[in-house]
């Protein structure tokens, strides 16, 4: 395998010079991929001239050109600008949908193996529960109770992935909660929360942190998807997924589906490639 | 290095007679050289093994000496490269022989013992499946001739049920019994080779002897060639015609067993022979009679356990891990807690600390009585009594710099303020020898030894009476055990601690502690000064623990008259 040697620029620290070093050009094509997509979401209007809503009728339906990189859709918007303005409510939400799973699901999976016993059976059977609903079906239901909008179908990805959170940090916190040096912090007199915020959380996230790496990238598809059925805000939002179901209606127009399912597929997987990166390299 | 001597000694006749015109030079490694990518671990090493003779390479953690034997096997790695040199087998150079010429000679001529032989059976299948598996390679007529060829070789490695063992599986079986199997397996096929990597390090003391015992008597009766592979310079002189001593991938000696034994030429040799407990039981003796005369004057009782009974309920069975323990250790001394695996001794300790509750008894520290004591008694009680845990390997928090793990329990009991603590961080840090420049270094940085001095500067740094020392060397390299001893025999001498040394290590014991307490099955079966234990055993136990230490060879002696003796 060949690995890529930056430049050696007096701007860069000898920190960053070290991360990048030896890691995988694939690697590196995913996180340069990541950095526009984030940038996509902060400046959309430093991509793109055109406006994402003012509709020009003598351009409906272009193909992709030098002017329309990704064509026009059905009222002459420019579809690239769409995909980039969509950026932020897709990549945002999904971060809200890890952060809830996070949050939620390493919480009471560090109480659960932390405290184990009766606490852990509870736990346990609530996420088994959990698991038990095909995860998609149990979001969609969430969306229709809390009503359509992106944000509600990112909270409704969020609470499905909690489950798979809780599991592995249970699993992470059994493994160092029977350490060695968590007896000896014990016996040094640490109480139980020292030694579980101290000893075990620090130990025991990085496998999880990993994880919601990955769950990023399941977490845009899973909102895309929600979009794509209508469960996301109304039109005239440029949600990925929902310019992907706008542009099915036209098959005469078939960019209008593939470039911005091309941009989901990209990121996701640039994000997952990233994931196996970390945790290989822990 | 001088690595080229002749050195297989005076052949037996008789051997090269049985041989019929093959070489008496079974197996000779010449100017090997190994590598792990860009580091090399094995350096122009060369040696020879005869017929029916036995040689040991003798070396510490990452001198090169499984990786040797693992060239000799051929079951290197693929990061691993020969760089250059020879392994001749049977007047055959088989160093780059493709793996399906070399498949035949596996087992039939090369015979393999592992080291840990909780890991080398497949648990979820038969030993009998697996011991036929071995057979096949004798082309036998049938599956019944093969049976009775494996039933021969069960009773003669000393199995004593071998129907039984036949259709067991690994759990069924303790671990001396499964390296029985295994030492069965690989003589099995009568191989003339056998290498056997640390084939001892993961048994009791008993089971030790009995197992080299075993190989020494194969060896003599089946005409077997052995290479050992260990650490301990003490077993390898008592069982090895030939010593190679590595460190580092190099060669630092190599001559016969008695030869190196009484005249070491290289300074590693030296330091190591020095370094081996078994070799050297006064080692500490100034120090212990230092200790004996100032205790002479006005004996004091540190820690008392009076009639300290612990049972376990599991789901189907009790287990009664101490029974009726008493034992009692004098301020300033050291008192060693002595048994094999199961005898109860850390449980004796986990009770001692307030880790387990005991069911009975009572367990007195300085002049207060712990047990029954509440969670915020057993705080204050245990800053006057710290452990040192067997494996530094996992007792220090891998994410924590070294500043904060010292500092842990002066934290934790709010002693004085930031400025303070800092100094009696670097203080500690200076008793156990490690200079300030590790303050902001991780665990994962350190060696084996410096970790364990870590561990010992956090249990220093709150200044109390009484170390509990669990097995605080045994997972550490000779030199590196003898300079934690070392350290830890200063220590007791400046700051007047209290040791309570729990250890399996007879030899090591006879060195540094004052009084024993011998424990089997949670009972105690013999305890008393060290001096008179050592020199009067009484209980048959204590006999047999004491026989397992490696006779060393005196001086002059030749190892075969004694081989014969053994036989």
């Amino acid at each position: 395998m060949s690995y890529i040697t930056l430049p050696e620029r007096s701007s860069v620290s000898s920190s960053t010079r070290k991360l990048f070093a030896g890691m995988p050009p694939t690697v590196f094509l995913a996180f340069l991929i990541i950095v526009i997509v984030a940038l996509w979401a902060i400046v959309p209007s430093l991509f793109t001239s055109h406006s994402p809503v003012t509709a020009v009728p003598l351009d409906r339906f272009e193909s992709p050109s030098a002017a329309h990189w990704f064509g026009t859709d059905y009222l002459g918007r420019d579809e690239f600008t769409r995909v980039v303005y969509g950026t932020r409510s897709s990549v945002l939400n999904a971060f809200v949908a890890v952060g809830i799973g996070l949050a939620v699901g390493g919480a009471l999976g560090l109480i659960a193996g932390f405290f184990g016993g009766l606490t852990d059976s509870v736990i346990g059977r609530g996420v088994d529960t959990m698991l038990a609903i095909p995860a998609f079906l149990l979001a969609v239901t969430i969306v229709v109770a809390l009503g359509f909008h992106t944000v509600n179908a990112a909270i409704a990805t969020g609470i499905t992935s909690i489950a798979i959170f809780a599991r592995i940090m249970r699993a992470e916190t059994l493994r160092v909660r029977q350490s060695v040096f968590v007896e000896s912090s014990y016996l040094q007199g640490g109480s139980r929360l020292f030694v579980l915020f101290r000893h075990v959380l620090p130990n025991a996230y990085r496998s999880v942190l990993a994880l919601s790496v990955l769950q990023l990238g399941y977490a845009i598809i899973v909102i895309a998807a929600l979009a794509f059925l209508g469960y996301g805000s109304p039109p005239p939002a440029a949600d990925w997924g929902l310019l992907i179901s706008d542009g099915q209606d036209y098959q005469f127009a078939p960019w209008l589906v593939y470039c911005p399912a091309a941009v989901v597929v990209i990121t996701v997987l640039s994000i997952n490639r990233i994931s196996r990166w970390l945790r290989n390299t822990n | 290095m001088a690595t080229q001597h002749e050195l297989t000694p005076a052949d037996p006749s008789e051997n090269s007679a049985a041989a019929g015109g093959r070489p008496s030079t079974l197996l000779s490694v010449n100017g090997l050289s190994v590598a792990y990518g860009d580091q090399q671990v094995v350096d122009d090493v060369s040696f020879s093994l005869g017929r029916s003779e036995s040689l040991a390479l003798i070396g510490e953690s990452g001198s090169g000496k499984t990786t040797i034997a693992r060239t000799v096997l051929r079951l290197l790695p693929n990061s691993a490269k020969i760089l250059g040199g020879t392994v001749t087998f049977n007047g055959r150079d088989v160093t780059n022989v493709s793996d399906r010429e070399f498949r035949p000679l596996r087992g039939t001529q090369l015979g393999f013992v592992p080291q840990d032989p909780g890991n080398a059976l497949n648990p979820v299948r038969s030993i009998r499946v697996q011991a036929h598996e071995t057979a096949a390679l004798l082309k036998l007529k049938d599956k019944a001739a093969e049976k009775q060829r494996i039933f021969e070789t069960f009773e003669q490695v000393g199995l004593p049920d071998p129907e039984r063992v036949y259709r067991s599986y690994p759990h069924e079986l303790s671990g001396g019994m499964l390296q029985r199997v295994l030492i069965g397996l690989a003589v099995l096929p009568r191989p003339p080779l056998i290498v056997a990597d640390e084939p001892t390090s993961g048994l009791d003391v008993t089971i030790q002897k009995v197992v080299l015992d075993l190989l020494s008597e194969l060896k003599a009766s089946l005409g077997i060639s052995l290479l050992f592979i260990t650490h301990d310079l003490a077993i390898a002189a008592e069982r090895a015609d030939t010593l190679v001593v590595l460190k580092d991938g190099v060669v630092q000696e190599h001559g016969t067993s008695a030869s190196v034994f009484a005249a070491p030429k290289s300074d590693y040799t030296r330091e190591l022979q020095a370094d081996v407990p078994a070799i050297n039981p006064d080692r500490y003796r100034a120090a212990r009679s230092v200790r004996a005369a100032a205790a002479g004057e006005q004996p004091t009782k540190q820690i008392e356990l009076r009639s300290v009974s612990k049972t376990f309920h599991t789901r189907d069975r009790v287990i009664t891990a101490v029974d009726d323990l008493s034992l009692s250790v004098q301020r300033g001394k050291t008192h060693a807690l002595v048994g094999e695996s199961g005898s109860g001794k850390t449980t004796a300790v986990r009770l001692l600390l307030g880790l387990e509750q005991l069911d009975a008894g009572e367990i007195v520290v300085a002049t207060e009585t712990v047990s029954g004591h509440s969670r915020s008694q057993w705080r204050s009680a245990r800053r006057h009594l710290q452990l040192v845990y067997q494996n530094p390997f996992t007792s220090l928090d891998p994410t924590w710099k070294l500043e904060r793990i010292v500092r842990e329990p002066l934290d934790r009991y709010n002693v004085g303020d930031k400025s303070e603590r800092h100094q009696r961080v670097v203080e500690a840090l200076h008793n156990v020898g490690l200079p300030d420049s590790l303050l902001c270094r991780r665990p994962t940085n350190l060696s084996g030894g410096q970790r364990q001095r870590v561990a010992i500067a956090r249990a220093l740094v709150m200044h109390p009476d009484v170390l509990v020392l669990d097995e605080p060397t045994s997972a550490l390299d000779v030199t590196v055990q003898a300079a934690i001893m070392d350290l830890l025999v200063r220590l007791q001498d400046e700051l007047g601690l209290t040791y309570l040394f729990v250890s399996h290590d007879l030899s090591l014991v006879r060195q540094i502690a004052d009084t024993v307490t011998v424990l089997q099955d949670g009972r105690v079966v013999e305890a008393g000064s060290v001096e008179q234990i050592f020199a009067s055993p009484e209980d048959p136990y204590t006999q047999a623990l004491l026989k397992a230490i490696p006779a060393v060879p005196r001086l002059g002696e030749d190892r075969r008259v004694l081989d014969h003796a053994a036989v």
